[in-house]
This record gives C-alpha cells, structure tokens and sequence, in this order.
C-alpha cells in the first residue's frame, strides 16, 4: 500500500490571547507500509506537534490523517507511541508494564498465558528477557527506554512512533539502541515515524528524512531520500561517501537555510 | 546499559522516601540527611559504627535531660524528681488494665480508648476524605467550589467544633469522636487532591495513547500515583488527631488517656500527669514511625 499514512492539507493552531497562533501549516506527507520515515528540524519547528497528531494526542484545525484509509479521530492502541522519558510506571515490574498495553490489545480475544507470552516475546525482541521481574527504578535509562519500544511493539501496532526516544541517553547507548532499532525494525517490518534532532541517527535509520522549517507556521522544507542499502553497518557508514553527501545535504538545510530564520 | 552497572549504584531505598512528597517530622527528615550524606567510601582508620554513634547521642540527650529535670525537681519541691516518678511508673505500669468503676481504670485502658476514638474519627475521615478528595483532584469545579471553605475552615482550631459536636450528639463520646472526624478530615481531602493532580502527564499519555478504560486508569495509574500523598495525609491526620484527642478528652471528661491527666490534676499528683505526657509522646512516636514505615513501603522512587 502506497498511501498507509495520509497527512493531507493539515495545520494547527492554537487560540492565544492575541489571537490564533499557526503552529503547522500545509502539512502533505505520505508514507508506504514499512517505510522509516524521520522528522527533522530545529526545536520548536513542530515535529513533535505533528508527531502527536499522528498519535492522536492533538487533532488537527485544518486537513485530515488517515491511517490504512482510515481518519485518524483520537489516540489508540493500533499505533505504539514511544516518548522521549520513557514513561514506564514505577510501581510496576518491566512485564507488568507490557501487560498493561497487551491486556488492552489482546485481553479480549486471548487468555492469560497468551497474554504472557506476548509480553515476553515484547521483551526479548528488546533483549530484555532478563530483566521482566526489575523495576523501572532498578534498570539503566537506555534499558528503560527499551523498555518502552517493547511496550509499544508488543500491541502489534499499525504505526511505531518514536518521539525523540534516545534524545535522553548517552552517546554509546544511543548508538547500541539505533543499532537494536534497526534490527527490530528489520525483524518486524514496522512502519516508523520517527522525530529527532540528530543529523547522523536520521541519516543512519531512515528511509526518508523529512526537513522541517522553523516555525511559527512550520511546514515542510524538503524531503530527503536515504538510497543506502540495508542492513546499514555504523562503521563502513563512517566512510561511505554517499552517507556523508546526505549527512551534509541535512546539515546544509539546518544550518545554511533555516539557521537565520531561527536566530 | 549493563545490568551489572546498574547494580553496582547505591540503591536509592533512603533517598527515595525523601524525595517523596511526604514530609517527614525533624528527627526523621535530619536522620535521613544525614543518612544520604554519609560518604561512599569509609576512610581506611577503623571508626565506631554509625549507628552506634547515633545511639551514644540519643543516650547523651537523654541523660542531659534526666539530669537537668532533676536539678528543676530538687531546686523546688512543686515537680517531682526522676527517682519518684520512675517509681510510680512502676506502679501504674505493673497493673495497667485494671478496673474500678468508670472513671477509676489503669492506664492501659485509657490510652486503648483515647486510640480508639482516634481510630474511628480517623476511619471516618479517610472514609469521607479520600473519595472527596479524588473527586476535588479530578474536576476543576468541584476544587474551585470547595477551597473557599477549605480555605476558611481549616486554620480552625478543632476543639472550636466541639461544642457543635456536644449540641448534635449530646454525649461526650460521640463529640469527641467527632472532633477527631473533623481534624483528620482536612489533611486527608487536601493531600489526596493534590496527590491526584500532580500525576505526572506522562502517566495519563500511556493511558491515553492506549486508551485505557476509566476503572483501569483508576487503579493501575491514578491510585498508585497517588497513595504516596494519601498516606502523607494519613499522617498528618493521625498526628493531629492524636494532639486533639488529649484536650477533647480533657473538656468532655470520662475516660481516655486526656481525660485521666486532668482526673490526676485535680488529684494533685503530679507525678501521674509527668507518666501520662511521656506515656502521650511514645505512643505518638510509635503511630509516627508505623506510617513512616507504611510510607517507604509505597514510595517508588525516582522513575
């Protein structure tokens, strides 16, 4: 399917005192079925906004989402969402975490130990098999965070959203995590939309890159297309001459094009 | 990312209570600074263990204040000394349940029953207060409504009410029980409501980007978010009640623990109301300690 996600016409504005103030205008994108798209641009362009109104989280003042031909009305399980902190409650074990959502998904139609086997298949796509019975408390921010993808996989979702999700972690386990990423992905054929603000993790991870520009009244700037060849290895990309050609071309349009308005 | 990394840090048990919205009483929250204070890696000298430092110290207070009350005592002769009322302590506590009629019973009776009326009031208030005070946290109409009156109602001192409660019920027991209903009543809506709007918005995301059913929103991400502020209330209730129940009981007369030092008052034996205000203290010590327990039971941590 050519059209999985449709972004048609969209805006949102928000009532101010001093009237209404444009955050997203002209919003058209569309993304094939397993297609790895990310969102780029600096903060305050809207990429989360726009992110949040795929998730439902907002709805939008002008235009329509569809997703597999249908409006996209309010948030629910056929998309995982994955936030930037993790939001793992803490009064729960990692399992019980996943259960949450798997319940939610599954508990009407599959029994108990189903359900329980969904969650440990959720966590050991994650490498987490170990840890079902921790705490968020007692777990590394970049196992939370995995945490948090396998909570979100383990609904069978239509759309995987990931909302900055490695933004709050160290260099080394942000490039483990992106390199796990890309195997789940890989693994399961999600489709993936992703907001970020790392050239390099964009680069590495997408299919297309969406560059936004700044807002007030952001839309989209230009979209990139990543042709490199998968499975992506980190370390040949370090001196691969087209990965650097579209590394470059996305810093060009954040630092050369967009900079001014932004300062 | 290693578990193994993740193990090796200090487990975050006592800091994890501090952080905590309880607020903890003087001793408890200077125990706990200290506690966190305490450096990783002990110098090589050989010291004396920490806890029995602070166990010299807490003897040291003591015995400065069993001292100075002695040199009070034998300055005048209106206070008894240390050595008298350590006597009749012995006394009264080596038949504390006896029984002779109504007004004439042991010690232990009458703290059983000043805790009892606490128990009830309370009971009552947590009743009331919990569902009132979700209610408050989660519509902003009703919070708005209600804090002009929490606003006036709670700087009240809670024996103000008890004349209300000697008209509406007519008997010292209910009016008391009443007073205690009515002190342990704010604490508990004004804590749980606060509890319940600061959920963090990242907890309701989860409930909304999986659209999560009201009951399940209630128990698996509201209740749990919120029971640290509710026994933080509790706590508050409970030491209040406890200060309240020592001047009610002392106006409506009868039995309890309040009622019987002024009972000694009017006896003139002062050595009987020195026993019954530490006999007071410990047992609020103790109720104090039982919630801090209860709280560091249901604390989580930093997510």
């Amino acid at each position: 399917m050519d059209k999985y996600l449709a972004i048609e016409s969209v805006g949102v504005a928000f009532e101010t005192r001093k009237g209404p103030f444009i955050a997203l205008r002209d919003i058209n994108l569309t993304l094939a079925q397993g297609e790895f798209v990310s969102l780029i641009g600096h903060s305050g362009c809207g990429k989360s906004t726009l992110l949040n109104l795929i998730a439902g989280l907002n709805a939008p003042s002008e235009g329509v989402l569809l997703l597999a031909n249908r409006e996209i009305r309010g948030p629910g399980p056929d998309r995982g969402v994955v936030f930037q902190n993790h939001s793992l409650l803490p009064w729960m074990t990692c399992h019980d975490n996943v259960f949450l959502a798997v319940e939610r998904v599954f508990g009407s139609t599959e029994r108990k130990p189903q359900l329980h086997a969904r969650v440990t298949r959720a966590l050991e796509l994650v490498n987490l098999g170990h840890a079902a019975h921790k705490y968020p408390q007692e777990i590394s921010g970049g196992m939370k965070q995995r945490v948090g993808i396998a909570r979100a996989l383990s609904i069978e979702p239509k759309l995987l959203l990931l909302d900055e999700p490695f933004g709050a972690l160290d260099a080394l386990t942000r490039a483990h995590l992106q390199d796990e990423l890309m195997r789940i992905v890989a693994d399961t054929g999600s489709t993936v939309v992703m907001v970020t603000h790392d050239v390099d993790e964009a680069v590495l991870l997408s299919d297309r890159i969406v560059m936004m520009t700044n807002g007030p009244a952001a839309t989209i700037g230009e979209i990139l297309t990543v042709d490199l060849p998968r499975p992506r290895e980190r370390l040949s990309m370090a001196s691969n001459p087209r990965y650097m050609a579209l590394r470059t071309e996305v810093l060009q349009f954040l630092y050369q094009k967009q900079l001014r308005a932004a300062a | 990312m290693s578990a193994a990394a993740s193990q090796s840090a200090p487990r975050p048990v006592v800091a994890s209570v501090a952080v905590h919205p309880s607020a903890p009483g003087l001793a408890t929250s200077l125990a706990q600074a200290r506690l966190r204070a305490k450096p990783a890696a002990r110098p090589a000298r050989t010291r004396a263990p920490d806890w029995l430092v602070r166990g010299f110290a807490m003897l040291c207070g003591l015995t400065l204040f069993v001292c100075v009350w002695a040199v009070v005592a034998g300055s005048g002769d209106r206070i008894p000394g240390p050595a008298a009322v350590w006597q009749s302590a012995l006394e009264i506590f080596s038949d504390p349940f006896y029984q002779k009629g109504p007004n004439d019973q042991g010690i232990g009776w009458n703290v059983l029953l000043s805790l009892k009326r606490v128990a009830i009031g309370f009971g009552l208030a947590a009743l009331v207060g919990i569902p009132l005070g979700f209610l408050l946290g989660r519509f902003r109409f009703l919070s708005d409504m209600a804090a002009p009156l929490i606003a006036l109602l709670k700087p009240v001192s809670p024996l103000a009410w008890l004349p209300i409660g000697l008209l509406l019920f007519k008997a010292a027991n209910p009016a008391a029980i009443y007073v205690i209903f009515v002190c342990s009543l704010w604490p508990m809506i004004v804590n749980t409501a606060v509890g319940v709007q600061q959920v963090p918005q990242d907890y309701l995301n989860i409930a909304r980007v999986l659209n999560l059913s009201e009951w399940k929103v209630f128990t698996r991400i509201l209740f749990p978010a919120t029971l640290p502020y509710m026994i933080t209330g509790v706590r508050l209730s409970i030491g209040v009640a406890w200060l309240v129940i020592v001047a009610a009981e002392m106006l409506t007369g009868g039995v309890g623990i309040g009622f019987w030092v002024w009972d000694e008052w009017n006896n003139l034996n002062v050595q009987h109301i020195i026993i019954a205000i530490i006999t007071i203290g410990v047992v609020g010590l103790l109720l104090e300690q039982a919630l801090v327990l209860l709280a560091r039971r249901f604390s989580y941590g930093g997510s």
